[in-house]
């Protein structure tokens, strides 16, 4: 096989003796494809940036009491004094939304941290030990995935009182069955590589295979599917407490806040709808667009399922 | 001596791969296995190195039968092989430094001690140098890499090695150099070689005997 590839790459000599000029590397020319993506990254560079930075200063600039209502500024729209204008109760708008997307994020990472360390563990541990213990693993997680995410979701929040650490559990508990997959497909191919038998042959026990060479070879996918499960909880965040099963009413959420604004949406009022919306999907559009470009970066070959 | 009984394997117990092949290495022979492409013989490397549990048959190891294979073999069983696979790319970690690489074993079997001596013994017999051992494989040439896995499987001194194709991927010099590098090791150590491979000229030339993928009495030939 290698001597096939090295007669087709090798340079060919022309009729004077001098090797021809040949670019064996080169990649063929993405037409705009490169613009794109750098616009793409810098511009999701830039949100999760300016987001990460408003939720960690504006509450040290400007406390929010949850409870205080001003009912003689109520549905005020957008002005100076408050740019997205203030809801049913006369809270400013703007504020709210940061203060709700500053749950939600926390909400979203630590959700996806424990759903990717539950996932990452049940996978592996199927690939590793494969056999019945692998089907029996797959199993459970397909009875999970039969069930709707939400509806799931839903019942376990239901099973605690309101509040930010019932809605982690729920997501997290919901959210590790497609890690599991993917790392257990990973250890898997991985498993059959000639390096492990190097491995097993050179004396490592099972935990040093698993630790040493199986584990690094899949924490880049584990690691994706966790930045890729960040906008993932914080939609089902604010579903939850749209449903208004999440975060106590008075709580600045961003599942409230459109909870809540609906009966004024219908009486024509749209700054309280609109500005908590845009608050869930850019920031989270912002986090999938890199995580998009880490995935073309580990699986070029993958490009056209990555557009979220 | 290392002893093949009967040994049934393959990846489906439907349509297994080699069927009713024994086999037999004395301590110190070498022994050069041939076959075409695709007839099972790497299978029958896998099961005598002790990394595929065969359908049916035993691998018996100086007289005893192995206690398992894979992990339910013991270490000891284990680490008496040396292993050199076909496709060096494949059979070396892509996060390990060449020199981690190579000293592998030793730390995996709770001798890490022992490996900078080992290692400035074995770069030079295998003819790495220093600067090669701080890349990582994606940075070295194919040539490079597999004198490494030689190394690497030569590191734990064992009394067996099973080199699987070693050659097949590499152009005629780095063939001589290891198999001179292999037949040292023997000379020195004693230890036993099965050499697995389809080119005639090298195996009749490199081991003390040659077998044929028919003589064997298998029946798996050609799947």
């Amino acid at each position: 096989m290698a001597e096939t590839a090295e007669t087709v790459q090798a340079p060919r000599k022309t009729a004077a003796g001098t090797p021809a000029a040949t670019h064996w590397h080169q990649r063929p020319a993405r037409r705009g494809g490169t613009r794109t993506r750098a616009l793409r990254v810098r511009t999701s560079a830039v949100l999760v940036a300016a987001v990460v930075l408003a939720v960690l200063v504006v509450p040290l600039l400007f406390p929010l009491d949850q409870q205080a209502v001003d009912l003689a500024a109520k549905l005020r729209a957008p002005s100076l004094s408050h740019p997205f204008g203030t809801d049913d109760v006369g809270r400013d708008l703007l504020l709210r939304c940061v203060y709700g997307l500053r749950v939600s994020l926390l909400v979203g990472v630590v959700a996806a941290l424990v759903a990717t360390v539950i996932g990452t563990a049940v996978g592996a541990l199927a690939g590793a030990l494969g056999g019945w213990a692998d089907r029996a693993v797959m199993r459970v997680v397909d009875l999970f995935s039969s069930v709707p995410h939400l509806l799931l979701g839903i019942f376990i929040v239901a099973m605690f009182r309101p509040g930010v650490w019932p809605v982690i559990i729920s997501v997290a508990l919901t959210h590790w069955l497609s890690t599991a997959r993917i790392v257990r497909a990973e250890v898997l191919s991985l498993r059959s590589r000639p390096y492990i038998d190097a491995a097993v042959s050179g004396g490592a026990s099972r935990w040093r295979v698993a630790v040493r060479h199986l584990l690094p070879g899949v924490l880049p996918q584990a690691g994706l599917a966790a930045v890729l499960m960040v906008p993932h909880a914080i939609w089902h965040e604010s579903a939850l407490s749209f449903l208004g099963l999440g975060l106590p009413a008075h709580e600045a959420s961003l599942g409230n806040m459109v909870n809540s604004a609906r009966s004024s949406l219908l009486a024509g009022d749209w700054w309280p709808t609109l500005f908590p919306g845009l608050f869930i999907i850019v920031p989270t559009l912002a986090i999938a667009g890199l995580a998009g470009v880490w995935r073309e970066r580990i699986n070029p070959r993958r490009r056209s399922e990555l557009m979220l | 001596m290392l002893e093949l009984c009967a040994v049934t394997a393959g990846y489906d117990r439907a349509r297994p791969v080699v069927r009713d092949v024994s086999l037999r290495v004395e301590a110190g022979e070498a022994v050069g296995l041939l076959g075409p492409s695709g007839c099972g013989k790497s299978t029958l490397a896998r099961v005598a190195a002790l990394l595929h549990r065969p359908d049916a048959g035993t691998v018996v190891l100086d007289g005893r039968p192995v206690s398992g294979y894979r992990h339910r073999a013991t270490p000891a069983e284990r680490t008496a092989y040396g292993v050199v696979f076909q496709q060096p790319r494949l059979s070396a970690d892509p996060r390990l430094r060449l020199a981690d690489l190579i000293t592998e074993p030793l730390r995996a079997t709770g001798r890490r001690t022992e490996a900078p001596t080992r290692l400035a013994e074995l770069a030079p017999t295998v003819g790495l140098s220093s600067d090669l051992l701080s890349r990582r494989p994606h940075e070295v040439s194919d040539g490079q890499l597999q004198r490494a896995c030689l190394a690497r499987a030569l590191v734990l001194r064992p009394r067996w090695l099973i080199c699987d194709e070693m050659t097949a991927m590499l152009d005629a010099s780095t063939t001589a150099a290891l198999v001179a590098v292999v037949e040292d090791y023997r000379r020195e150590s004693g230890a036993g070689l099965l050499a697995v491979g389809h080119d005639r000229v090298l195996l009749e030339r490199w081991c003390d005997r040659t077998v044929g993928w028919g003589e064997l009495g298998s029946s798996g030939a050609g799947g």
